[in-house]
């Protein structure tokens, strides 16, 4: 079955995957998302740029219902994922975030060791029949993170002891772990250095192979290194959507422009 | 001179001073204020500060010291023939004391007059009656050589207070003359303040400290004393607990194991008790409840801590030892007959455990509420539900915290006193059925203590030793509390 799947894949390579119509978020009275219509590719990253408090975390959050732990919040609108809406009342959310990994600003590894931080999400799960199974789905997840060969000797290390880029990896190996099929980054390199910073890049880069991925970040450079589609929200409205090369050199609304040229922000 | 005379003229002269620094300041500025480098006010404080700080510590240090070494110039004077049987030296110099303050009771009272008091020959002053008449006791008859001690002692000490109390008042009055001196437009008196309100805020803090010290030693000698007379082996391993009062005869058992025994069983019932509700508890109220229900349910719970233990412990003789004899008792709901009255180590392990849920569920609360929310966001994010976050990333994290939580609530529990004795009973046993009576180290501390027993026999002295012990087992508690609850906090800073 899952050969199957891989086969279905290749064929609607550029299908959508998450197609959001009609968004609306509420922090109690303060209307934080303004009827946000949005398109996201399968095996594509899509970056959401914008000023801060522009609306672009809170709705990456909104994708994979991590809102729903903030008690004020609400959403209106549909949001769904390969034709399912994730805010219907049959789907449970667990499940959704194991589908739609997600990736926080700063690297929250747990206190536990590298190799049960990895193991966290296929162990709730019930991933791995055996501990071997465990085994190479850990291994495989840290490779996925590009981070398997500074630490395959000190699995049973604790995650925080690792530097800033490197929990930030373990982190992204840990999002990977559970076989989702979208990742969600909330500004992951805004904790990094720029060493650090390439690293996850670069494996942005390689885990589009996999993965949808959606980006939110506050440098328009890595944006437009890393991302093929560009979002840009401003106060709240999605202003404009488009091809990255496009947003970045030919903006079609004046706010973008003022945006990305540096005038608004 | 007296303490109090001392203390007063000390004080008037820093109100002086303080006046008096004001004037020169603003004298030497020709009365504009803006010319001082200071506030007016900082230049009353310095001489204030100078008059009082030094004087009045002088006063202390001296007031502790003098004693001591008066003590130790009498001790020379009572020889070992006349120590008493069964007695000490401590306890005679406690008889010496007595007598000596006695007598100037008696002086000022009018009682005696001044060349009486100082007479040393006991038949003829008969200073036990005398003394008594005045309203002070003294436990033996009164010796030649106590007698003796004693006039040293009301001399030595009068000489010592004369000489303390000029000592501090020139110190006082040199004070005043320097810090006024001082006392221009240019000097720095704000500075000066500043560390001298530093100095008062340290001292404050070493009191603290010293106060613990104090309590130490002032149990150490006691504890000495006890073991000069009973063998620590079987104090420390003897397995009865028979104290026989002076007045049946006979030597007493003074073994400690029953005591502790009955302390650790009784305090792991409390906790067994206390740890599980108090932590699924403070769960709920720091993950699941909502805002309108923590703040009310958070101050209901920490009500229970503000009940006095003796509440508790009428609460356990009342309410919770019928219950279990209705339970468990002869003719009870489970026909058995374990249970033969109402006052045993359950009832009290019960009650005690209830007493320490809020210690608990409010110092968990504290720690699971300092899990950043970075964790609970990332396990929310790998699709795990609310219950596995917390088992899985939150318990763990929080587990040193928890663990100093448990510690902290158990040397409380083994410090406990009131319910225990309303609710275990009295008697010292070795058992290990939770539903016979028992006793723990504090209570039998009271109970020798309160007792009719002379006081310096070991059946009394034994609290002493009781009291030391358990300081030293409730101390390593809190400092192993202590080092996991650091430890803790290094995770996250």
């Amino acid at each position: 079955m899952n050969d199957m799947r891989i086969v279905k894949r290749d064929v609607d390579m550029n299908d959508i995957k998450i197609s959001a119509k009609g968004v609306q978020v509420y922090y109690g009275d303060t209307h934080a998302i303004k009827d946000v219509n949005v398109e996201i590719k399968d095996k594509t990253v899509t970056a959401f740029i914008g000023p801060s408090g522009c609306g672009k975390s809170t709705f990456l959050r909104c994708l994979n219902r991590m809102n729903d732990t903030i008690d004020i919040c609400r959403v209106e609108g549909s949001i769904q994922i390969e034709g399912e809406d994730i805010y219907d009342k049959r789907v449970d959310p667990v499940q959704l975030r194991a589908k739609v990994g997600m990736v926080f600003q700063k690297p929250n590894p747990f206190p536990k060791s590298i190799y049960d931080n990895v193991a966290y999400g296929p162990r709730i799960h019930g991933l791995a029949r055996t501990k071997a199974d465990l085994d190479e789905i850990v291994e495989k997840s840290l490779r996925r993170g590009a981070i398997w060969n500074e630490v395959k000797d000190r699995l049973h290390a604790p995650g925080t002891g690792l530097s800033g880029g490197q929990q930030q990896r373990l982190c992204i190996a840990r999002a990977v772990a559970t076989e989702p099929e979208v990742l969600l980054m909330d500004e992951p390199c805004s904790a990094l250095d720029p060493i650090a910073t390439a690293q996850v890049e670069e494996l942005i880069d390689e885990l589009r192979e996999n993965f949808s991925v959606v980006i939110v970040t506050h440098s328009m450079q890595q944006a437009a290194r890393v991302s093929q589609k560009t979002a840009f929200f401003h106060l709240g409205n999605l202003v404009e959507y488009g091809e990255t090369g496009q947003i970045f050199t030919n903006p079609q609304d004046p706010r973008t422009e003022s945006y990305i040229t540096g005038r608004i922000g | 001179m007296s303490t109090l005379l001392i203390v007063a003229l000390v004080g008037a002269l820093a109100v002086v001073g303080y006046v008096l620094g004001v004037r020169r300041a603003m004298a030497s500025a020709d009365g504009d204020l803006r010319l001082l480098h200071s506030l007016k006010g900082y230049y009353g404080q310095n001489v204030a500060l100078l008059v009082l700080v030094p004087s009045l510590l002088v006063l202390v240090i001296w007031m502790t010291v003098q004693p001591l070494l008066i003590e130790q110039s009498v001790l020379g004077m009572i020889s070992n023939t006349d120590v008493a049987q069964g007695s000490s030296r401590s306890l005679m110099m406690a008889d010496v004391r007595r007598v000596a303050d006695g007598l100037d009771v008696a002086v000022a009272q009018g009682a005696m007059s001044r060349d009486a008091a100082s007479d040393v020959r006991v038949d003829f002053t008969n200073v036990r009656e005398r003394l008594a008449s005045v309203g002070v006791a003294v436990g033996s008859t009164v010796t030649q050589s106590t007698l003796e001690a004693a006039q040293k002692f009301r001399a030595l000490a009068a000489t010592g207070n004369m000489i303390r109390g000029i000592v501090v008042l020139l110190i006082a009055a040199a004070g005043f003359g320097y810090a006024l001196k001082q006392t221009d437009k240019d000097f720095r008196a704000r500075n000066v303040v500043e560390r001298g309100i530093l100095v008062l805020l340290i001292a404050a803090a070493s009191i603290a400290v010293l106060t613990t010290l104090g309590i130490v030693f002032s149990l150490i000698f006691n504890t000495i004393d006890f073991f000069e007379s009973f063998p620590g082996a079987d104090f420390f391993f003897g397995t009865r607990w028979e104290p026989s009062f002076s007045g049946r005869g006979g030597a007493s058992d003074l073994g400690f194991l029953p005591l502790i025994w009955g302390t650790l069983y009784i305090s792991i019932i409390a906790l067994v008790v206390a740890v599980p509700l108090g932590l699924f508890a403070a769960i709920y109220l720091s993950e699941y409840a909502s805002n309108s229900v923590r703040s009310i349910a958070k101050p209901v719970l920490e009500v229970l801590a503000g009940i006095p233990t003796i509440v508790y412990g009428l609460f356990a003789l009342l309410t919770v030892g019928p219950l279990l004899v209705n339970i468990f008792g002869a003719d009870g709901l489970l026909g058995v007959n374990w249970m033969s009255g109402g006052t045993a180590a359950m009832t009290a392990g019960l009650v005690m455990g209830i007493m320490l849920i809020p210690f608990v569920s409010s110092l968990s609360d504290d720690i699971i509420n300092a899990v950043p929310q970075a964790m609970r966001d990332g396990s929310y994010g790998l699709g795990a539900t609310q219950s596995e976050t917390i088992r899985q990333v939150i318990l763990p994290a929080a587990l040193p915290g928890i663990v100093g939580a448990v510690l902290l609530a158990a040397s409380r529990a083994i410090g406990e006193t009131m319910i225990v004795v309303l609710g275990a009973g009295a008697a010292a046993s070795l058992s290990l059925n939770p539903l016979e009576a028992m006793t723990t180290v504090t209570a039998k501390i009271v109970s020798q203590l309160t007792g009719d027993g002379e006081f310096n026999s070991p059946e009394t002295m034994v609290a002493f030793a009781l009291g030391m012990t358990l300081f030293v087992i409730t101390l390593a508690l809190n400092v192993v509390a202590l080092i996991i609850v650091r430890k803790y906090r290094e995770q996250y800073d």
